[in-house]
């Protein structure tokens, strides 16, 4: 194989720059949404939620694929000192996807759905994903040598990369009337493979922000290192076994339950470990937060803690109870996928985008004023869907239950807070996703004018 | 130190934990097979390709906008569902469904109902956590 150049990297960015263009996208329907909580009926007939929510989920739920799939390929040739195997394959990969994608947004705007959580999508759009993840898979496995002796990211991609394309066919299991023609057991089966699937998108996500983290501290010692493989072994371990939390309250096998509550109870591990290590990680952090990409790897950590610290409580079933089916399920996802996902992802892009011909580092003032602008309004965002999330526990757990829709309406004040923060949230990302996407059509834009000259001197 | 060999037996047992673990799931699915009938298979189809999960919930799983309707159909009744069904409400769309198909959605809720209770207050939390119904 070819040892590393910045051939190909054009195919990679595409994903990266689809990746951007979907968030924006996506937080364009997520306001959308959030304004129809404030105003019920608000475009009823023409874009109803049954609509906006499917655009906002899946725009975003892309956004994180592609780009974990752009920061893995990158991070992979860097790792290797070699290209990838096949350029050709993953380019025909990147077009796979991208029809898919748009053929996905088209089909809610025409009003058809497949109507499961995450794949909103007709059940046949999902075959183009399955094949372009098979061509993934066979890239990275011919792209190495030999898999002796790999730090800790390399085991956590192609975790997720296996495991994506094993929960991804488990989620269609409801097409056979075998699973489907009982709820709870259809239910049972998605949910085991959906909690499995985030767990593997998040692996390739950590895999890239450690490798990320040795290359900004200028230290593999880490990956190589036992805590790590320990981390990256319980991890696994929850991504297989822990996802009966989100069907505490389904009359399945009590057996599912009560594995799914030992298991998460390692997560108390994880959690150990922050607070262990938080002196060293604030002083870490003081060292490196000049650095734009640690800045994201540092929030990000701050939103690792309240994330998991809301996801124990809510597998120990009796708080889950009451947590379960409110916006306290929300708050956790939000956490996860913007302050966890998203904040992981930027922090790559940046590095990914600091070899352009325009440096990141131009436009450090936009970015930085954008960071705390998400943070502060993440923040509050997270604080009102909590607070909703505990408003609507009191009245589900209520003897004398008031109406759903007056309960709803008793909640507007927490919506608003929701909107104006999802607003603020939505305009800060847009500060720091903006400049990326330009330096790279800038870039473009000058790669193609050179090549112009060069031919008309020619 | 993890030795590559230790890696890998370890990576192997916990694959070979889950790979059991998921075929015994299939094999013994929580629910015995019940024959559901051919209405309520469509109403499922028809719930799905009108993505009424976006807004609403069974067993607390979806959208938060509309209710949950995991036990609407013993609580409310089919004609109160119906009526729904056929006109919308101030913030539920007319689908413009046939006769037909509100059977079909009808035979689904009431599948779905007969499947278990989803409220929350009809669960007792135990000591070590656990809650049973």
């Amino acid at each position: 194989m070819e040892p590393y150049t910045n051939k190909g990297k054009s195919i990679i960015d595409l994903y990266i720059l689809t990746a951007l263009c979907l968030l924006i996208f996506g937080l364009l329907w997520g306001i959308t949404g959030s304004l129809q909580y404030i105003f019920p009926g608000l475009m009823r007939d023409r874009f109803s939620f049954q609509k906006v929510r499917p655009l906002h989920v899946s725009s975003v739920v892309f956004w994180i694929i592609l780009a974990g799939l752009g920061s893995m390929l990158t991070y992979l040739q860097q790792h290797t000192k070699r290209v990838i195997y096949s350029y050709r394959l993953l380019l025909l990969q990147y077009c796979i996807f991208l029809l898919t994608v748009v053929s996905i947004i088209i089909s809610y705007f025409l009003g058809r759905f497949g109507g499961r959580e995450y794949w909103e999508h007709p059940p046949y759009l999902a075959l183009p994903i399955f094949f372009g993840w098979i061509f993934l898979l066979f890239n990275f496995v011919k792209s190495f040598g030999g898999f002796k002796n790999q730090p800790v990211y390399v085991w956590m991609w192609l975790t997720g990369i296996v495991f994506f394309l094993f929960t991804y066919l488990e989620s269609y299991l409801w097409l056979l009337p075998y699973f489907r023609n009982n709820i709870i057991n259809d239910m049972t089966v998605q949910w085991k493979s959906y909690g499995s699937m985030v767990g593997s998108w998040n692996m390739l996500i950590y895999g890239s922000s450690i490798f990320l983290m040795d290359k900004i501290t200028n230290n593999k010692d880490i990956s190589y290192s036992k805590i790590a493989f320990v981390l990256y072994f319980t991890g696994l371990f929850n991504l297989m076994f822990n996802w009966g939390h989100h069907i505490y309250t389904l009359p399945t096998a009590p057996y599912i339950k009560h594995i799914s509550y030992t298991v998460s109870m390692t997560e108390l591990f994880l959690i150990g470990r922050i607070i262990f290590n938080w002196r060293n990680t604030v002083s870490t952090a003081k060292r490196n937060f000049n650095i734009l990409s640690f800045r994201f790897l540092a929030a990000a950590d701050f939103w690792v803690f309240l994330t998991l610290l809301l996801a124990v409580l809510m597998s120990i079933p009796g708080i889950n109870l009451y947590t379960h089916g409110t916006h306290i399920t929300v708050a956790h996802t939000m956490g996860a996928t913007i302050g966890i996902n998203t904040f992981l992802l930027l922090a790559i892009v940046i590095d990914v985008f600091n070899d352009s011909c325009i440096r990141v580092e131009k436009y450090k003032a936009i970015i930085i004023r954008g960071y705390w602008i998400v943070n502060i309004s993440l923040l509050v965002f997270w604080l009102s869907l909590i607070g909703a999330g505990l408003e609507k526990s009191m009245w589900q757990m209520s003897k004398l239950q008031i109406s759903y829709s007056i309960m709803m309406q008793n909640l507007s004040p927490y919506f608003i807070a929701f909107f104006i923060s999802g607003f603020f949230l939505a305009i800060g990302l847009f500060m720091v996703v903006y400049p990326l996407i330009r330096i790279k059509f800038v870039c473009k834009l000058k790669q193609t004018k050179s090549s112009y000259y060069v031919f008309q001197s020619n | 130190m993890f030795s590559d060999r230790n890696k890998y037996v370890l990576a192997m047992f916990l694959v070979g934990g889950f790979i059991i673990y998921t075929f015994q799931l299939y094999n013994s699915l929580p629910v015995k097979q019940i024959a559901v009938s051919q209405a309520a298979d469509d109403g499922k189809i028809l719930w799905q390709k009108k993505n009424c999960i976006s807004c609403h919930q069974i067993y607390g799983l979806g959208g938060y906008l509309g209710p949950d309707l995991t036990n609407v159909y013993s609580k409310k009744g089919a004609v109160y569902i119906s009526a729904i069904l056929r006109g919308g409400t101030n913030i539920m769309p007319n689908m413009d469904l046939t006769d037909s198909e509100i059977e079909e959605l009808l035979a689904y809720l009431k599948d779905v109902d007969q499947s278990g209770k989803a409220d929350p207050r009809t669960f007792t939390i135990n000591t070590n956590g656990t809650i049973h119904q």
